[in-house]
């Protein structure tokens, strides 16, 4: 039988504001599959998105959900996080929301390791606004910002979540809808920081300004950048730079989550245990 | 007295304390002179109940995460000073727009810019009015003494929640470092005195958070309790959700004006200081001050009446929106008028708006030092 989606949907909100063949709203069906998966109710999850395409996510899902400013969804997301630890926290942004001008929030997020699941949908390119660079623009398409062709060197998201500290860091993009599913729901499950990078097409703000006319276009080119990490790793030093690796790239379940540890500044404050000290990590600097 | 407490503390000690005991459970914060002993203090008295602080990686992710605290339904503060609402002032808006309550404590330092980062100004005044763009009104009380840095903070609290949006709390870093002896009211006394954000408790499906009466906030009910709706910043309906519908649009605005302006009355708090023998004859002085100028000006007062010039202080504890009627029952009464404020111009130019005047004396000082009661006194005698 296929899967009803009315349920997680605020279907008056239809149709979105999403150009036909937008890679959001595949996400969008196969985050509102990995809900359904885990079994929990709407009740129990907040979507908080940024700004920009993607930004319109949170308001066309059925959970408590907020709509934030550019760039600061992560933050929103620690005070919701921190006075419900026991809720599922989703975060959903773009590329501009999670690396420019809201990385500050991405990298000590992941450091906290507070959990929550962060999606950042990368369609390399400001596509709500008409075509602007991104930070993961590849270097030398056309922006409207850089006419003569992008010179920013390219962002590798996954790369600042493991360097970050996040706990699960895995990228997949909307062409295997199955994939983004399951990874979505392994995120959700996972206690800690996840860090999505979902690779997807903006085949009318970038796609067809950089010689991919057609949607199509614009999804192989995703395809021919994508390697499953496994295989990627086989590759020699010098092939690695075309191809951005997909799976799971980091999943550490040993580092404790931030509400956790809170719990122990709490319980010193309430005498329940003796102060946290250097004893109490493995790790000494 | 049974519901007082007497307490030595420190102005900024007192505004948390005063969080924490009008049931506050979150704060984001990030640290800044004169306002860092705030946050210091939170991250001892939160825990201890039960909430959180979390000193967090900016001031623009503070007021993020105790905005985001205050949407899940929980009573939240942020503190900094002037170049940190610089930087809330966007998020601020957004707090003002999906009417989400909130207080934040500024502990003023001489400004623009990193300023004189450990001296005392008032150069906030103006920025508490419109933080952030578009149309709102903001809520800006200021403590004068040290209880008030106490009493004004509970009070922002219930005001929060019951304008249903931020709330600022104007300290100086004259009141906020100042050591010395308060009364204030008991913790069983504030707790009882606490009025919750209003809940709707009908059928989800009848839960329409932003359809209310036109002069009213929004009720927004606690987040993971069956009544799921939206915030945005953008233009939005009855329950949240994004619309560029003209009367809507115009309405929501509207509405955000007029749940303050059409009730000032719940907000106004004034303190007037030997101002009940003024009759309106020659020689009658007003000063108009507020925070921890007002000090200086009450002792400026006793010395010019025991020099025997008839001078009061008029002192608006809600500077935002101002004591209109007041300052313009008074300003009509007394000729000789003098603001004093650790700024250029700030609040007089609002006392110059509503009383009609442009013959307000000013007595301004914008170096980091607070004003003594002779410079008072001493402008007294050469203006008037």
């Amino acid at each position: 039988m296929a899967f009803n989606y009315d349920q997680y949907l605020r279907l008056e909100k239809m149709p979105t504001l999403w150009c036909w063949g937008c890679g959001d709203g595949v996400i969008l069906k196969a985050f509102v599959r990995a809900i359904e998966k885990m079994g929990v109710k709407q009740d129990d999850v907040c979507v908080v998105s940024g700004i920009g395409c993607s930004g319109r996510f949170s308001s066309y899902v059925d959970f408590n959900t907020v709509h934030t400013t550019h760039g600061r969804t992560v933050a929103f997301a620690t005070g919701i996080k921190m006075m419900h630890p026991d809720k599922i926290v989703v975060c959903v942004a773009g590329d501009g929301d999670a690396l420019a001008i809201g990385g500050n929030h991405t990298i000590h997020g992941a450091r906290r390791n507070i959990d929550m699941t962060l999606i950042i949908i990368n369609n390399f390119i400001y596509g709500l606004t008409n075509s602007q660079t991104s930070p993961t623009t590849p270097q030398g398409m056309w922006t409207v910002t850089q006419k003569v062709g992008n010179i920013d060197p390219t962002f590798d998201a996954c790369a600042l979540g493991i360097a970050s500290g996040a706990s699960f860091v895995a990228r997949e993009s909307m062409l295997d809808p199955k994939k983004l599913e399951k990874i979505f729901v392994k995120a959700m499950e996972h206690r800690g920081f996840s860090f999505l990078d979902i690779l997807s097409n903006c085949h009318i703000n970038l796609g067809r300004k950089n010689k991919m006319v057609s949607a199509m276009d614009n999804l192989n080119w995703i395809d021919s950048i994508t390697m499953p990490v496994k295989k990627y790793n086989e590759l020699p030093e010098e092939e690695k730079l075309n191809y951005f690796p997909t799976g799971i790239l980091k999943e550490d379940t040993n580092v404790r989550e931030y509400c956790d540890m809170y719990q122990d500044i709490i319980d010193a404050h309430q005498g329940k245990r003796a102060n946290i000290t250097q004893d109490d990590f493995e790790k000494k600097i | 007295m049974a519901d007082t407490r007497e307490v030595i503390s420190s102005g900024n000690h007192l505004a948390a304390l005063a969080s924490a005991d009008a049931g506050c459970r979150f704060m984001g914060g990030y640290p800044i002179t004169p306002s860092s002993e705030v946050i210091e203090q939170m991250s001892d008295l939160l825990p201890k109940r039960g909430g959180s602080c979390i000193q967090m990686e900016d001031e623009i992710a503070a007021v993020a995460a105790a905005i985001g605290a205050g949407m899940a339904g929980h009573r939240t503060l942020t503190a900094t000073s002037g170049p940190g609402i610089s930087l809330k002032a966007e998020n601020l808006g957004l707090a003002q727009m999906c009417e989400v309550p909130l207080v934040v404590v500024n502990v003023m330092r001489g400004g623009p810019s990193t300023g004189l980062p450990t001296r005392v100004s008032q150069g906030d005044v103006r920025q508490a009015k419109n933080p952030s763009h578009g149309d709102y009104r903001s809520i800006t009380l200021c403590a004068g003494n040290l209880s008030e840095c106490y009493t004004e903070v509970v009070r922002a609290f219930n005001l929060a929640d019951r304008f249903m949006q931020p709330v600022f709390v104007l300290l100086d870093e004259t009141i906020g470092h100042m050591h010395g002896k308060a009364i204030i009211p008991t913790a069983e006394a504030v707790k009882a005195g606490i009025v919750p954000r209003k809940q709707f408790d009908g059928a989800p499906e009848d839960y329409h958070p932003y359809e209310c009466e036109h002069d009213q906030p929004a009720v927004l009910n606690k987040m993971f309790t069956g009544y799921r709706y939206h915030f945005t910043g953008l233009h939005h309906d009855k329950n949240g959700f994004p619309t560029e519908e003209i009367e809507t649009c115009r309405k929501l605005i509207q509405r955000l004006e007029d749940k303050v302006m059409l009730h000032t009355d719940e907000l106004e708090l004034n303190e007037e200081f030997m101002l009940d023998d003024m009759t309106g004859e020659e020689g009658e002085v007003l000063i108009i001050a507020y925070g921890s100028v007002s000090l200086a000006a009450k002792e400026s007062i006793r010395h010019l009446r025991a020099a025997g010039i008839k001078a009061g202080l008029f002192r608006p504890l809600t500077l935002w929106p101002s004591p209109e009627k007041a300052i313009k029952k008074y300003t009509d009464m007394i000729k000789n008028v003098l603001c004093v404020e650790l700024n250029i111009r700030q609040y007089t130019e609002e006392v110059e708006r509503v009383s009609s005047r442009l013959d307000i004396q000013g007595l301004f000082k914008v170096n980091g030092r607070p004003i003594s009661p002779h410079e008072i006194v001493s402008k007294v005698k050469e203006v008037f």
